[in-house]
């Protein structure tokens, strides 16, 4: 069993769920042109991981296992976090306005994020605990949230930028991805397996 | 609208709404199975079959969902195949199960899929769906083992398919192109040729 702090370096920066992981890619790419929205997405998603780590925990491990239903962990999966993002939706609206008008756009879009299916579904492939699972939820949406904001600074600044007609927009962002996710290599091996 | 024709609407999946490079949906499988042509197409095998299971099901059904409850109807049809991918994968063909990891449930969340269903199945009849899926997963295919032929090849120097040597080139190792710095690289300079063709041919129009 790995200790905290190794989930936490790993969740953050060896394995970060959108550079080195392939996790949540559309909407890296969709909303980060501006750092406004890319923190807006950011918080939604490390709230909804951290949500659904914790729901997903109980669920598999009180209900589906003891049950033999270990098969169904997909759609239950799917399931509880759409349902948790309705809730999450309810909840912002009602007691937060303001926080629900910079949020609430980007909460629909969570449902279909792979980062959070992700960090559910791994969590229970590394046979997280239940303390460590919550944590790898938090530290995953750190990661998420560091790269997200690191991307939208370069995206703001390169926009001034002349580029090719061919290489604007998306194969431009996939450049300067590239750059970023081989910073993030360099991170393998901090951790000894 | 000009009439529909089972060829046009396969090479319509292929060509104009090409999953990555006309719809740019479904980016994550894309970039991460791709390190050899063997995961490759283990994933678009798997993706082509849920698709052509959601496809069927949702345009046989589309008269009797509800338009309110539409997307989660949609998404427990799909969950239903995906749990079927993934526990037939896990049985016979276990390396390639281990080696595509969670990227199996994770087909649930794939934009191609659910967009296919919305967008498509849900308004037109059972074979016209069928035709898309076929199409939409032959695009599909065909972007992941070039996307993964480019890494193989340069990552490790050869492809190797289901145990035989296809093919070998005779330079050193670029270990980056395995990386995923190499995917994002790959599929940046790729997607920057086919936007230069399109403004190419608008350009001549």
């Amino acid at each position: 069993m790995d200790n905290l702090f190794a989930i936490a370096i790993n969740g953050i920066f060896v394995k970060n769920f959108l550079l080195v992981q392939f996790l949540g890619l559309c909407s890296f790419l969709g909303v980060s042109k501006e750092t406004k929205s890319a923190a807006g997405m950011s918080a939604a998603v490390l709230f909804v991981m951290i949500m659904a780590s914790t729901a997903a925990f109980i669920i598999f491990s009180y209900i589906l296992q003891p049950l033999g239903l270990t098969f169904l962990s997909t759609i239950s999966f799917i399931i509880i976090i759409a349902a948790l993002v309705q809730l999450v939706e309810f909840i912002i609206r009602k007691y937060s306005p303001p926080l629900y008008r910079s949020l609430g756009i980007f909460l629909p879009l969570i449902t279909t994020n792979c980062a959070i299916l992700g960090v559910v579904v791994l969590n229970v492939r590394l046979e997280y605990g239940f303390v460590q699972s919550v944590f790898y939820g938090f530290t995953a949406g750190l990661g998420y949230t560091m790269v997200m904001l690191l991307m939208s600074a370069i995206r703001e600044r390169i926009n001034i930028l002349h580029v090719p007609g061919s290489i604007q927009g998306l194969p431009h962002a996939f450049f300067i991805t590239t750059l970023l996710s081989l910073a993030f290599v360099n991170f393998f091996g901090v951790i000894p397996t | 609208m000009a009439e529909m024709t089972i060829k046009g609407e396969y090479l319509r999946g292929i060509i104009k709404d090409n999953p990555t490079f006309g719809l740019v949906l479904g980016l994550c499988p894309t970039l991460a199975v791709t390190t050899s042509v063997e995961n490759a197409i283990g994933m678009a095998g798997a993706t082509l079959f849920v698709l052509m299971g959601s496809n069927i099901m949702v345009s046989a059904l589309r008269k009797h969902i509800p338009p309110i409850t539409r997307l989660p109807m949609f998404i427990i049809i799909i969950c239903t195949f995906v749990t079927v991918i993934d526990m037939v994968m896990e049985a016979y063909t276990p390396p390639l199960y281990k080696a595509l990891g969670i990227f199996i449930p994770l087909i649930v969340v794939n934009c191609i899929i659910i967009g296919r269903a919305e967008a498509y199945a849900n308004r037109n009849t059972v074979k016209f769906s069928i035709v898309d899926a076929l199409g939409i997963g032959t695009g599909f295919l065909l972007v992941l083992v070039i996307i993964g032929a480019i890494r193989e090849l340069l990552g490790t120097g050869m492809i190797v398919l289901f145990g035989l040597h296809v093919i070998s080139i005779p330079i050193n190792p670029a270990t980056f192109m395995i990386l995923p710095g190499g995917a994002f690289m790959t599929i940046g300079v790729l997607m920057a040729m086919v936007n230069y063709g399109r403004i190419r041919k608008l350009r001549e129009v």
